[in-house]
């Protein structure tokens, strides 16, 4: 390969190369805002796959334009070029390369799922009803699990619970916050243990350990908030858990991520995120304004505007939208 | 000269019986058993449901131009959603790249008569055709299957049934398809090469079809299993996936991804293949690293029956998988990696002759690049649990199947194109085509991955409408992309007719398909030809060479 460029001229241009990824790693400003303890962690994996990324586009994709120009057909000359087959060097060079880089990411995206709490969810619940529980009541519940969505504390009880627990490293196991959040077509209902809260919005307060516990009441949905950074599906007869500190005040979009139906793309409520003493406030205000026999649970059954109107208030925007879709679900 | 001989018509028949030298347009309707045949007929109807995937993703965009689903229903979007995906992949790519280029070019570059079994490759294609008029039934009654090309349930199980079952249907029947199409190839290629052609002696290509056999033969199986169980949750009132009678939604999802996630190498292997006889031809240099471009192959089969968990990372998944499938996966970066800087070599120091073919090989090789990387950031579970099922997702994927997948189509139809008809493509056609291609596609899928940093999900109607100007730019892209194919579809059929006579060897390549004559006559050669050399002996001695005006010129000694 002599057509290498000489060794200052790689040196060179290798600086360039790094000085340019290594800043657009830095200011790419893909993503939106962090409003969660997770999200810096993601964030930061994902510059530095930015940075080796727009290092390796710059060389491969300016091989392939240097070599379009330099080593084009001449006019009139019709032979061939040189037989270079292979480069044994050059080759192993390639292939250790990256995988040195794919390794490397591989260890550091354990790191950060181990930080974000990948690998504690379901560890800590209910141990002991594991043990007293028999061995195929993990399937048979299921029904029951279904029926009973809402007090979902036995539900924590089946084996595995998917999602992102409490780092056990980071934070004491008892949440400070737990918040029941169940999917349904085409809205989030988010019920709080122990109060009679009831809500179309989750609320919670910042600097606080949250824990969701996910469940879905008919088909797969998804809860994702962009600015967390976190992502879980709902599966239906399957619990699944989130648990995070947002570190932001602020209103952020819910979103829900898995097709669910026609209205998929109108599932979308918010999450806010209050100062510790207006989240307080909130839940004062709330608790005092419930009447124990008007449980959203009752309503959920028969899906009618007004209904949804109240608790989803994104879906109120457009009233034609509301009337297909009580029309338009099963 | 050896070449010029076996241009020549056969005047004799063979083997005592009437043939004609050529075949009839008529005989493109039949079940015709040849492969030459069997392989235009793939790709023709390849290119048919190409276009009606396309005017799907057109419908689908222009809906997406404005945040309120006011072009069509809700309902509506999720069934040509639908549709639009599992035609792209299972009625355009899988036939094209495979049934099309595997069938025509296998028993042509190993120096075969056909296919090692006619009638069952014949029944392969013939099962695809009522697979588009299912789902085109599928509309008539009950408006389309809605829930998705993954068809998750419980949502498969209880929107719209009828239109399911008949997706379901039509999916068994492509498998199948596809599994008697890979027992084809592997016995072809294993056993009816020419005996002067070792394994390493065999064109690119052929390796590239015999890791995606073994890979069809691996994972349909199990999507079929999967489609026949939920066929009978639909419709016999079993429960394998409904939760609320002790089934499980998740495991549905590990036997759909099992196949689909291998499907996708399944879908550019390939196309990989078709790099590696394209580029080297009009680079005019040997594949840079044969060796390793095959093994490579192999080695992405293997390792690639060992990464569908990462479609489903947000889902019901341990940690344990999240992190098992996030090494294996990222482990696929490398011998996909192996092959881009192997052209990337080829080219380097070559000859590069600008030709329409070529142009679209390097398009797909600078577009394979932005795609794999985005591909390596989704491997890294805590990221995708960020971005999985949001447009990033989307762009991702289309980099890769469109950027991928239809530029190595493309590729392969202008290289193979005066083979395949004995006619050359028009030259500035084709560029104007490329260009308009080119552009469109990054314009497409390139704002898709903001979109979906940002926060907008995949298979909506509706978004939010702070996503609006991004959506438009990218519909405007689709449009350009709807544009682009004109030029082409009007090439193709006017070339066809009327265009250039190409003559056994236009492009003055090496591999063996190009030593008969152009189309080729019925059982491709007279005399079955003997290795002389290479597939890739590009600059190197060779002793039959005959130049473009058919006189031997100097072999270039470097
Ligand atoms: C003509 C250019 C194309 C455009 C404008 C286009 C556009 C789209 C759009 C808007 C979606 C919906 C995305 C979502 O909401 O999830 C989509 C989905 C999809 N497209 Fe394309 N597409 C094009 C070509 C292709 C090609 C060539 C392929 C594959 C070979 C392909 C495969 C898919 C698949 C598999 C899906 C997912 C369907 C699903 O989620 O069920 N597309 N495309
Ligand atoms: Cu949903
Ligand atoms: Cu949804």
């Amino acid at each position: 390969m002599k057509q290498i460029p000489a060794p200052f001229w790689t040196l060179v241009l290798g600086i360039a190369v790094t000085l340019i990824s290594l800043w657009v790693g830095q200011n790419h400003n893909l993503l939106p805002v962090q409003a969660s303890e997770q999200a810096p962690l993601v964030d930061d994996l994902f510059s530095v796959m930015v940075t080796i990324g727009t290092a390796l586009f710059i060389v491969v994709q300016g091989a392939i334009v240097y070599s379009l120009i330099r080593f084009r057909q001449r006019k009139g000359d019709d032979t061939d070029g040189p037989p270079i087959e292979g480069n044994l060097p050059l080759e192993a060079f390639w292939t250790a390369i990256p995988s040195i880089i794919v390794v490397g990411l591989g260890l550091y995206s354990v790191v950060v799922f181990q930080e974000m709490g990948g690998f504690s969810p379901g560890g800590h619940h209910g141990h002991g009803a594991m043990v007293a529980m028999a061995p195929q009541q993990s399937v048979i519940d299921v029904a029951p699990l279904l029926a009973q969505a809402g007090d979902g504390e036995d539900v924590y009880t089946k084996t595995q619970v998917y999602g992102f627990g409490a780092s056990p490293l980071l934070q004491p196991n008892q949440p400070d916050v737990t918040v029941n959040v169940t999917g349904m077509q085409y809205a989030w209902i988010f019920r709080y243990p122990g109060t009679n809260i009831t809500d179309g919005e989750l609320h919670i307060p910042v600097g606080k350990d949250v824990q969701l516990k996910i469940e879905a009441q008919d088909v797969i949905h998804s809860f994702w908030v962009p600015q967390f950074r976190l992502k879980q599906d709902a599966l239906p007869g399957e619990p699944a858990e989130l648990r995070f500190v947002a570190t932001r005040e602020g209103t952020y979009p819910v979103v829900c991520a898995e097709l669910c139906g026609a209205y998929h793309g109108g599932m979308r409520t918010q999450v806010i995120v209050h100062s510790v003493e207006d989240y307080a406030d909130w839940v004062a205000s709330r608790v005092a304004a419930a009447t124990p026999t008007a449980t959203v649970a009752e309503t959920v059954a028969d899906t009618d505007a007004a209904y949804l109107a109240a608790i989803a208030p994104d879906l109120a925007r457009s009233p034609v939208q509301i009337a297909q879709m009580t029309h338009g679900t099963p | 000269m050896a070449q010029a001989d076996l241009s020549m018509p056969p005047t004799e028949v063979q083997g005592g019986h009437k043939h004609p030298d050529k075949w009839k347009w008529y005989d493109y309707f039949t079940f015709n058993v040849d492969h030459k045949v069997i392989g235009i007929q793939y790709l023709v109807t390849s290119f048919l449901f190409y276009l009606v995937g396309g005017f799907m993703a057109v419908l689908m965009r222009t809906e997406l131009a404005t945040p309120d689903s006011d072009f069509l229903s809700p309902e509506l979007y999720n069934a040509f959603l639908t549709n639009h995906g599992t035609i792209m992949i299972f009625l355009w790519i899988v036939p094209a790249a495979i049934g099309g280029f595997g069938n025509y070019l296998i028993p042509l570059m190993i120096g075969a008569r056909d296919m090692a079994f006619p009638k069952l490759n014949a029944l392969a294609f013939w099962l695809n055709p009522p697979a588009g008029l299912l789902l085109a039934a599928s509309f008539f009654w009950g408006g389309g299957a809605q829930s998705g090309w993954t068809s998750y349930p419980p949502l498969s199980e209880i929107t719209a049934n009828l239109p399911q079952t008949l997706w379901c249907l039509a999916l068994v029947m492509v498998g199948t398809s596809s599994i008697l199409g890979s027992v084809n190839f592997l016995v072809t290629i294993w056993k009816m090469r020419v005996p002067s052609m070792k394994w390493d002696e065999m064109p690119l290509f052929c390796w590239a079809m015999v890791a995606t056999s073994i890979l069809a033969l691996f994972a349909t199986p199990v999507l079929a299993a999967a489609l026949i169980l939920l066929m009978f949750d639909i419709n016999l009132g079993t429960s394998f996936f409904k939760p609320d009678a002790g089934g499980n939604v998740v495991v549905y999802q590990h036997l759909f991804w099992f196949y689909s996630h291998p499907a996708v190498y399944l879908m550019i292997l390939p196309i990989f293949g078709i790099m590696s006889e394209v580029i080297p031809v009009h680079a005019r240099k040997p594949i840079f690293g044969y060796k390793a471009i095959a093994y490579s192959s192999l080695t992405i089969c293997l390792v690639g029956l060992f990464v569908w968990v990462h479609h489903m990372f947000t889902s019901g998944t341990a940690p344990w998988m999240r992190i098992f499938f996030t090494i294996s996966t990222l482990i696929v970066a490398v011998p996909t990696g192996v092959k881009i800087f192997s052209w990337v070599a080829t080219l380097w120091g070559g000859k590069i002759r600008y030709t329409t073919a070529m142009l679209f090989a390097v398009g797909l090789l600078s577009m394979f690049v932005f795609g794999g990387l985005s591909g390596v950031t989704l491997g890294a579970a805590p990221f995708d649990i960020h971005v999985h099922d949001t447009y990033y997702v989307v762009g991702h994927f289309h980099y890769v199947l469109f950027g991928g997948s239809v530029f190595g189509i493309y590729a392969g139809v202008y290289h193979w194109f005066p083979k395949m008809t004995g006619r050359m493509l028009n030259e500035p056609l084709g560029k104007v085509h490329f260009v308009l291609t080119f552009i469109g596609t990054i314009l497409t899928f390139t704002p898709m991955h903001q979109l979906g940093m940002s926060g907008m999900p995949r298979r909506v109607a509706m978004y939010d409408p702070q996503f609006t100007s991004l959506n438009q730019l990218v519909t405007v892209g689709a449009y350009v992309l709807a544009v682009s194919v004109i030029p082409f579809y009007i090439n193709v059929i006017w070339s066809w007719m009327a265009g250039a006579k190409a003559g056994p060897n236009p492009w003055n390549a090496l591999t063996m398909e190009w030593t008969t004559a152009s189309p080729p006559i019925i059982e491709n050669w007279e005399v079955l030809p003997v290795l002389t050399h290479g597939p890739y002996d590009y600059g190197m001695d060779r002793a039959s060479e005959v130049g473009p005006a058919g006189e031997p010129i100097e072999a270039t000694k470097v």
